[in-house]
């Protein structure tokens, strides 16, 4: 049953597996190059699990010591994960022991091929949504570890090289700006955080800005309703 | 930061993480519906989280080397790039590489 399950599963995470490996290795690669042992990337990729907030975490571990915007900080950039949860409450349930790790391990590329894949019917859909998550699991632990060691022996002027985070971000961020027409949440998120970056400077504007930002999109969605009901 | 200072920061991640992952399957443990007003964030927060933490990618360039001219130039060059190939390993590799020319050689 579980090897049937690992084989169904295994086609879905190959092109994960390039991405994640890739990613994973300059992740590592860039921790490296700001003196950390290579025992940061394993560990973070290992309990965090969350890729872009890995990246962010360089950023705080960097700056001076702040738990509680560190936490606000995570749950802003996570939130979507609620909405993954709310979309797999269906699908993760009479799942026994693995649902536990099914919620853990539940990153935007497994989510996006649980979500969506429908195993064959001779396959256990609990084993093969497991093996999906465990499998995307392994590639960026991997690639992370494999990242920070090897920046200890490849030697070369890794300068700018945290620029890696910012492009990812850019792309991510023209990604969702194709999805829709409605541009509205995107501008508010830059505009927020550009004001507060100037009203508050560097080291204090990501908690004024998200309260701005959930603000300004709750305001938007009462005049929306306002328009609605007219 | 020491490093029980750095362990913690990064346990602070780890539990605002699972907190995001776990919380649904808390709250509504037989497939309640949740409320209109959460749906709605759940709908336009990922958009605007991208762009503050564009932001906070960005928020130390002027202070750290002075100027803003080679990140603003691998940014355009991402954009027309990745409208070009569509590829998001290509599109952050080689704006990578063009960011790291630049500071390396005229921003240095």
């Amino acid at each position: 049953m579980k090897i049937k399950a690992f084989k169904a599963a295994l086609p879905y995470t190959i092109p994960i597996c390039a991405g994640f490996l890739l990613l994973g290795i300059s992740y590592g690669f860039l921790m490296q190059s700001q003196g950390f042992s290579f025992l940061y990337p394993l560990s973070m990729s290992f309990f965090i699990f969350a890729g872009s907030m890995e990246f962010v975490t360089i950023n705080l571990l960097l700056a001076a010591f702040n738990p509680l915007a560190a936490f606000f900080l995570t749950l802003a950039v996570n939130a979507r994960h609620l909405f993954y949860g709310i979309a797999m409450l269906g699908k993760y349930k009479n799942c026994g022991w693995k649902k536990l790790y099914l919620i853990y391990g539940m990153c935007d590329e497994s989510f996006s091929i649980n979500c969506t894949v429908k195993p064959p019917v001779e396959v256990d859909s609990g084993w093969f949504m497991f093996f999906v998550t465990f499998l995307n699991h392994l590639y960026w632990v991997l690639g992370a570890t494999l990242g920070a060691l090897l920046g200890q022996v490849v030697q070369f002027n890794s300068t700018g090289i945290e620029f890696v985070m910012t492009a990812l971000f850019v792309v991510m961020f023209i990604n969702q700006w194709g999805e829709t027409q409605d541009h509205r949440s995107a501008l508010t998120g830059l505009l927020c955080a550009m004001v507060c970056l100037v009203f508050f400077g560097s080291q204090n504007f990501i908690l004024p800005a998200m309260v701005l930002i959930v603000f300004c999109l709750s305001v938007n969605r009462k005049t929306e309703e306002m328009v609605v009901e007219q | 930061m020491t490093t029980t200072q750095e362990i913690l920061t990064i346990f602070v991640v780890v539990l605002g993480t699972m907190i995001t992952r776990f919380l649904p399957f808390f709250i509504f443990p037989e497939g309640k519906d949740p409320p209109a007003y959460i749906k709605y964030l759940g709908g336009v927060l990922p958009y605007a989280v991208i762009g503050l933490l564009l932001v906070y990618c960005l928020k130390d360039s002027v202070s750290n080397r002075g100027t803003i001219i080679p990140e603003i130039i691998a940014i355009v060059f991402i954009v027309f790039f990745h409208k070009w190939k569509k590829s998001m390993l290509l599109s952050i590799g080689a704006g990578t590489a063009l960011y790291m020319f630049l500071v390396q050689n005229y921003f240095s």
